[in-house]
């Protein structure tokens, strides 16, 4: 199939269907981002979602996301941001052939990563505990009597919700799982994926000259860090004086 | 072969990182810190700027956007454009049509 005689100036990661290695990886940087592109509107039709919900219910959304600590997510937000220069790091590490630098900043980053899930994991506990997970056990105790829920009320005061107000708090609810969830998963994927490239990293294969790989991981983890972000800023953030 | 090919590509390096992992961290301490003040109908206004300028951060420098070629850029703008008119219409749609009538 290869004809190594008329190729012999062909590095051996250049397929034969492309000019240049140059060429090659336009194609492949192209082909991610349209990749994410599709991320964006899968991710987009979510934060609309949540944009109509919240105006639709808007007392019930605010009283809701009083459920969240900014503490934890603000942690969170720090970490992914460290996690991302951690990958960032590594790209260059790949490009410049620094092996021992990668496999660094390559498990910096798998460790930020769990970090994030592992707080993400308290979080998650702390609504199973409340009874704030959507479904047949949900309770609107925290939203019909705020008192019932010191911590939260100390913080915020909230007045009690009507009881058919209340019940829209599981739509917040049930974005916010939704939401988190497809994010988190995408956070596990892509720790898997950094466990493989770690060991793959370890015997050389990204830095001898061919870094495509180690680059679209990239750009698929910072577009997690930004998806984050976002939903840092509407989860957590923009209801707290409201 | 390699001579044409390394100049095509362009290699951030560690300072540019640095500076805009540090962008990054100011950009975190101030929406915090700017939620906690009582804003009101700004808040989530500047929450969302915010958000937009640490993303258009990534994007520029992590993503490497800032040193990538025409085709590229333009892949990312499309894909802005996109999602903005998507989302706009359909906040437009709602917020026109059934307004006040949940």
């Amino acid at each position: 199939m290869s004809d190594n005689t008329a190729h012999d100036a062909r590095p051996p990661y250049l397929r034969h269907h492309f000019n240049s290695v140059e060429q090659q990886a336009d194609t492949s940087t192209f082909a991610m981002w349209l990749f994410l592109l599709t991320e964006v509107m899968f991710f987009g039709g979510l934060f609309t979602a949540y944009l109509i919900y919240r105006n639709w219910y808007y007392p019930a959304f605010v009283a809701a996301s009083h459920q969240l600590n900014v503490v934890w997510g603000a942690t969170n937000t720090l970490v992914l941001i460290f996690s991302s220069f951690t990958m960032a790091m590594g790209v260059w590490c790949a490009e410049t052939r620094r092996r021992k630098g990668l496999v660094l900043c390559l498990s910096l980053t798998f460790i930020l990563g769990l970090g994030f899930l592992g707080i993400k994991t308290i979080e998650y506990r702390e609504k199973i505990e409340k009874h704030h997970v959507p479904g047949f056990h949900y309770s609107m105790q925290s939203f019909l009597d705020p008192q019932s829920d010191p911590e939260v009320y100390a913080e915020y005061q909230d007045k009690p919700l009507q009881p058919d107000m209340a019940v829209h708090t599981e739509v917040y609810f049930s974005l916010y799982f939704l939401m988190t969830g497809m994010h988190a998963l995408h956070m596990i994927i892509g720790i898997g994926i950094l466990g493989f490239m770690i060991l793959r990293a370890r015997a050389g294969a990204y830095t001898s000259g061919h870094v495509t790989f180690v680059e679209n991981f990239g750009l698929y983890w910072h577009f997690v860090d930004i998806i984050w972000i976002y939903l840092f800023a509407l989860l957590y953030l923009i209801s707290r004086h409201a | 072969m390699s001579g044409q090919n390394e100049h095509a590509h362009t290699i951030v390096g560690p300072r540019v990182y640095v500076v805009i992992l540090f962008a990054l961290l100011v950009g975190t301490a101030l929406t915090v810190w700017a939620s906690f003040v009582d804003l009101g109908f700004w808040n989530p206004i500047i929450a969302l700027a915010i958000a937009t300028t640490k993303a258009t951060l990534v994007v520029l420098y992590f993503m490497h956007i800032r040193y990538s070629s025409r085709l590229t850029m333009l892949t990312v703008a499309a894909g802005v454009f996109m999602f903005l008119a998507l989302v706009g219409m359909t906040l437009a749609d709602y917020f026109s049509r059934a307004w006040g009538s949940w």
